[in-house]
Order: C-alpha cells, then sequence, then structure tokens
C-alpha cells in the first residue's frame, strides 16, 4: 500500500506521535493480514482504498504538491495559496450533513452514516477551471446517485442544491471587511446531472483523504463542468424543485451561469475558453513556464457521456 | 586596455547613465524581474509559474508607475527631491510593462496571434491593458535628453499621458479579479489620490488669485 503525502512534511507533523505510531502498526499489521484498510472513514491516519474505475482517464496526473498548494477557496482566502496556508484550523470531525427539502428522508446526517457501506471508487478526472488552468486529479469516492438514493427523492424533486459549512472562526475568509462572496457558497446540478455516474462525492484524493484546502472531508466533484461547480466542504444537501441561485451567479449573472458546462465555444468575458494549461509547474525542467497551452474540449472530454444530457439545449444560451 | 575599459565604460554610461545612484536604481530596479525569471526555470513559483511571473512583472510596472508618479507630490508636501531619478523610474515602469506583455505573448499565448487579437478585442481588461501599454511607448522613446530639448514645452504635455496610462494600469488590475480583493484597490486609491493631488495643484494655479481684469474674462467666458 503506497500512502503518499508531500514530501516536506512529516507525518509525524500532522499526527500525533502516538496515532502516528499506531498508523504503522495498523499497516504492518493490515500488510502481514493481507486485509485492506477498509476503513471509508473515521480516525486521521486511515488510508483510503478504492477500486479502479473505467471512468479515469490515463492522462499524467497533477503532482500532489500541486493539486494542494493551487486552490480556489475563498472561505480560506482568494489567493491560490491561501487554502493551503489557512485550512488547517478548520475542524473536520465530526461533520454532520443537512439533508432537506423534497426527500422522504429529511435529516442531520453524520457523514460516516450518510456513507456507510458504499464501495469507495478511485476516479482520475480532468478538471478544468474557469480561468483557463486544468488539472488530473485522482479522487476518492462514490457515486452521489448512491447517496441521494438513501435519501429518497420525491418525484416532484428537479434540482439538488448544495452548501459549504459557514464558520468564520475556522475560515478566515468569512471574516473581515473584504468578504470575496455572500456565505454559504452556494451550489446546485440538474436531478439528471446529479444522478449521473460520473458525479461523484469525493473524500479523498491521491488515496489519502481530502485535504482540508482541497475540500475535506467531502466535497463534489463534476468533471464536465468548470471547477467552481464542484462545491467543497459539503454541510447542506437540499433537493427542490426550482433552480437554486448559485453563488457565482448570485455575484455576477453576466459571467457565471448556473450550467457551466466546459465548453470552448463559449467565452467568458475575461478569459478565453478555447486553450487551457495545465498545471503542474514542479515536474521539471522548464516546462512550467514554457509548457504549451492546450486546446479545451467541449464537456472537458466528458461528452461522449454527458453530452445527451443536454440534447436540443442551447449551450451558448445556458452557459 | 586602458581603451577597452574606457569603450565599456562608456556603453555602460550611454545604457545606464553616468549618475551612479542613477545606474543603482536600473540595476536594482531591474532585480525583481531577474529573480522571478530565475525561479521560474528553476521551478520555484508554485503550481502556475508562468501566471505568477506575468502578474509579478505587471505588478511591478504599476508600482513603478505610482512610485514616478509620487515623485512631484512628495516634493510640493516637503519630502525629499527625487525629480532626478523620475526618468529612471518612469523607465523601469516601461521596462516591466514591455516584458509583462511579452510574457502574456510568447508564453502565456504561444504567440497564438488569433488568441491574441481575439483577447485584446474582446476582453476589456487585456484592451485596456494594452492601452496602458501604447501610452507608454511615445513617452518611453522620449526619455531622453535630445527628445527634451528637442520637444520643448510640448515635451510636458506629451508626458502628462503618463496620467492615463497608471489609471488604466489600475483600471486593468481591478478588471482582471473576480471578487474584490484589497490590493487592486489600494493601487487604484493610491492613483486617484495622486491624480487628484495633481489636478488639484494645477485648478489652484489655473483659477485661484488672479488679476481682477482676467478673473472677469474667465467668467465672462464660461
Ligand atoms: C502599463 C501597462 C500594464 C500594467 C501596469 C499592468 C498591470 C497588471 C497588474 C497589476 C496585474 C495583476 C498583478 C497581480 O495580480 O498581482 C496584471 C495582470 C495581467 N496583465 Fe497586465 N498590465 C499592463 C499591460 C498589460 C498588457 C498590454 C497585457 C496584454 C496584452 C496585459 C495582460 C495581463 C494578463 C494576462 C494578466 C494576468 C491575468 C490573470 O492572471 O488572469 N497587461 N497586469
Amino acid at each position: 500500500m503506497i500512502i503518499r503525502r508531500p514530501p516536506d512534511i512529516r507525518a509525524s507533523e500532522i499526527t500525533p506521535k502516538s496515532v502516528y505510531l499506531r498508523r504503522r502498526e495498523f499497516l504492518g499489521g493490515a500488510a502481514a493480514l493481507g486485509v485492506a484498510a477498509a476503513l471509508p472513514f473515521g480516525p486521521a491516519w486511515a488510508a483510503l482504498t478504492a477500486a479502479k474505475s473505467p471512468f479515469s482517464t490515463d492522462e499524467p496526473q497533477t503532482p500532489l504538491k500541486d493539486v494542494t498548494s493551487y486552490n480556489n477557496f475563498y472561505e480560506f482566502g482568494t489567493d491560490k495559496d491561501d487554502p493551503a496556508k489557512n485550512a488547517h484550523t478548520l475542524t473536520t470531525t465530526p461533520w454532520k450533513i443537512k439533508a432537506d427539502g423534497l426527500i422522504d428522508k429529511p435529516a442531520e446526517y453524520d457523514l460516516d452514516d450518510l456513507i456507510k457501506d458504499i464501495a469507495l471508487e478511485e476516479r482520475i478526472y480532468r478538471m478544468r477551471c474557469v480561468e483557463g488552468w486544468s488539472m488530473v486529479i485522482p479522487w476518492v469516492g462514490i457515486p452521489l446517485a448512491s447517496v441521494l438514493k438513501r435519501l429518497e427523492p420525491q418525484s416532484s424533486a428537479k434540482y439538488v442544491a448544495f452548501e459549504t459549512l459557514v464558520r468564520p472562526s475556522e475560515m478566515p475568509g468569512q471574516k473581515g471587511l473584504f468578504q470575496a462572496l455572500p456565505w454559504p457558497y452556494v451550489e446546485g446540478l440538474r436531478l439528471d446531472e446529479a444522478m449521473h455516474p460520473l458525479t461523484i462525492l469525493a473524500i479523498g484524493l491521491y488515496g489519502e483523504k481530502l485535504p482540508n484546502q482541497n475540500g475535506a472531508p467531502v466535497r463534489l466533484v463534476v468533471p464536465w463542468k468548470y471547477g467552481f461547480k464542484s462545491i467543497k466542504s459539503i454541510v447542506r444537501i437540499s433537493l427542490t424543485d426550482s433552480q437554486p441561485k448559485i453563488s457565482w451567479e448570485v455575484a455576477n449573472a453576466r459571467e457565471y451561469g448556473f450550467y457551466s458546462n466546459v465548453n470552448p465555444d463559449v467565452s467568458h468575458p475575461r478569459w478565453s475558453q478555447a486553450t487551457e494549461r495545465r498545471i503542474g509547474g514542479s515536474t521539471g525542467g522548464l516546462g512550467g513556464l514554457f509548457a504549451k497551452r492546450h486546446p479545451t474540449l467541449i464537456f472537458n472530454g466528458y461528452g461522449d457521456q454527458v453530452a445527451k444530457l443536454y440534447d436540443g439545449m442551447d449551450l451558448k444560451k445556458n452557459f | 586596455m586602458a581603451r577597452a575599459a574606457q569603450q565599456r565604460s562608456m556603453v555602460s554610461r550611454v545604457v545606464l547613465g553616468s549618475d551612479p545612484v542613477r545606474r543603482a536604481i536600473y540595476i536594482v530596479g531591474m532585480v525583481p524581474a531577474v529573480w522571478y525569471f530565475y525561479a521560474g526555470i528553476n521551478n520555484q513559483l508554485g503550481a502556475d509559474p508562468l501566471n505568477v511571473l506575468e502578474r509579478a512583472l505587471g505588478l511591478w510596472a504599476l508600482r513603478f508607475l505610482v512610485a514616478g508618479l509620487a515623485i512631484t507630490p512628495l516634493r510640493r508636501l516637503g519630502g525629499p527631491n527625487f525629480i532626478r531619478y523620475r526618468r529612471a523610474i518612469g523607465l523601469l515602469a516601461f521596462y516591466y510593462a514591455a516584458l509583462h506583455l511579452t510574457t502574456y505573448l510568447v508564453l502565456d499565448q504561444g504567440l497564438d496571434l488569433a488568441a491574441i487579437w481575439a483577447d485584446i478585442v474582446k476582453r476589456p481588461y487585456i484592451t485596456v491593458g494594452m492601452l496602458a501599454f501604447i501610452v507608454l511607448v511615445p513617452l518611453a522613446v522620449t526619455s531622453n535628453g535630445p527628445s527634451i530639448r528637442r520637444l520643448g514645452a510640448r515635451w510636458n504635455s506629451l508626458h502628462r499621458l503618463v496620467y492615463i496610462a497608471a489609471a488604466a494600469g489600475a483600471l486593468h488590475f481591478i478588471m482582471l479579479v473576480k471578487v474584490w480583493p484589497l490590493e487592486p484597490l489600494i493601487y487604484a486609491a493610491l492613483v486617484a489620490g495622486l491624480l487628484l493631488f495633481r489636478f488639484q495643484a494645477y485648478a489652484r494655479k489655473r483659477w485661484a488669485p488672479q488679476p481682477a481684469a482676467k478673473r472677469e474674462r474667465t467668467r465672462s467666458a464660461s
């Protein structure tokens, strides 16, 4: 079993020594018995075992260091390196998710209960940010559909809305005079998009639990949409019959739409969406500075799977 | 031997000027550009080194523009007089703007002319940045002794274009951020303050105590 960490952070710096030592024992024991570490959640030292998925890409993966140091997570600040600097203050256990709206099982769920016994999968997805850069990230998660089914949506439910945690004491971007967005951060999907097998709730990446700056303990990943749709640190899931007002649409409706499907033909007023820069500056040589842009693909290259969701829709109007 | 040294010193005098302080300003002023480029090719600029380099060069261009604009108010308000170094600072602003533009053209866009043109006409923040740069070109070209002598009073009016460059640079910065972080607003406030100071000084000279007859004429003309 391989447990990857940024090379400059020793495990002992993150985890109390005793736990860290126990982890060694545990892994040793598990290996000896040939048992996988089958704990999907719980103690901080649990590595995640996940089944491979045919949905994964075999493109080169963005180094862990870049995935965890270059983040848009405005609850922790607006600079790309703010989340990595500030998110360590976030406590993610216990973690409750309020499920409400048009479902038969509304409740405040403990995250562990909500995802219990759903098999973890590794999904290596491209992620395309609306700002014109992209990464390839090995997520660990479960299909959102399997969680939604547990909540038993009613037939009138058409959309799913999500909210991020609001906790100014642990999220410095939610304090002070200059706050980037109104909180909570809200995102949403049409129910068929939410039930699509590509849509996952991720709880880890690179075989370990999600780092806080990447949206711990649980976030959405919708690989054919711009990154901001993949809402982080989710505390609420509501099923509704009307289209939720998503945060970026509220902030600037001319620039950001509800669908926000990756589309090279619909350019954003600030960024052409025709091409993208693959992040991976630390991979070596002059690659970072002199890397060529890649052409951006419609639906981020997932058109075969998802284009039919939008049959007959004008994607320029519904951007 | 001696001749070679003499030639070398002549070259450096033409390039850097003869005043040692001014030379030091050029050399120190170029340190950030060299550092960022060096760090970039050595993978020390994080996950997206190109963007960090591009932004750093733009930010230094704006900083030198603000510094250049601050020199006169500083002196008027009783501070030190750096007027001898204003040209060096202005030229540094231009060099950084040129490096910033070059980074965008070559490293960011890979000289894809169609994409660049589309950016310039369709993306207002690029349009405004380009305006700032174009305005700086005639100023940089005429920032030398012979031009100053040749242009005389017109030189001063020409160089007032720097107000437009600074305002456009600050606006460009505000337009390219997605939300309202503090930094671009601080630069915009600085530029606005400096422009206001100049305008106030100009207005005071133009409209304040004037001989009665002249004031009469101004009034009837308005
Ligand atoms: C006097 C001229 C200019 C000044 C003072 C200036 C200033 C700036 C500043 C302050 C930034 C942001 C730095 C930061 O975020 O820390 C920036 C970014 C940028 N500028 Fe300029 N700029 C100028 C001209 C131009 C021109 C001519 C272009 C292109 C044609 C351009 C393209 C860009 C781009 C692409 C970015 C980065 C945007 C992003 O990261 O999304 N700028 N500039």
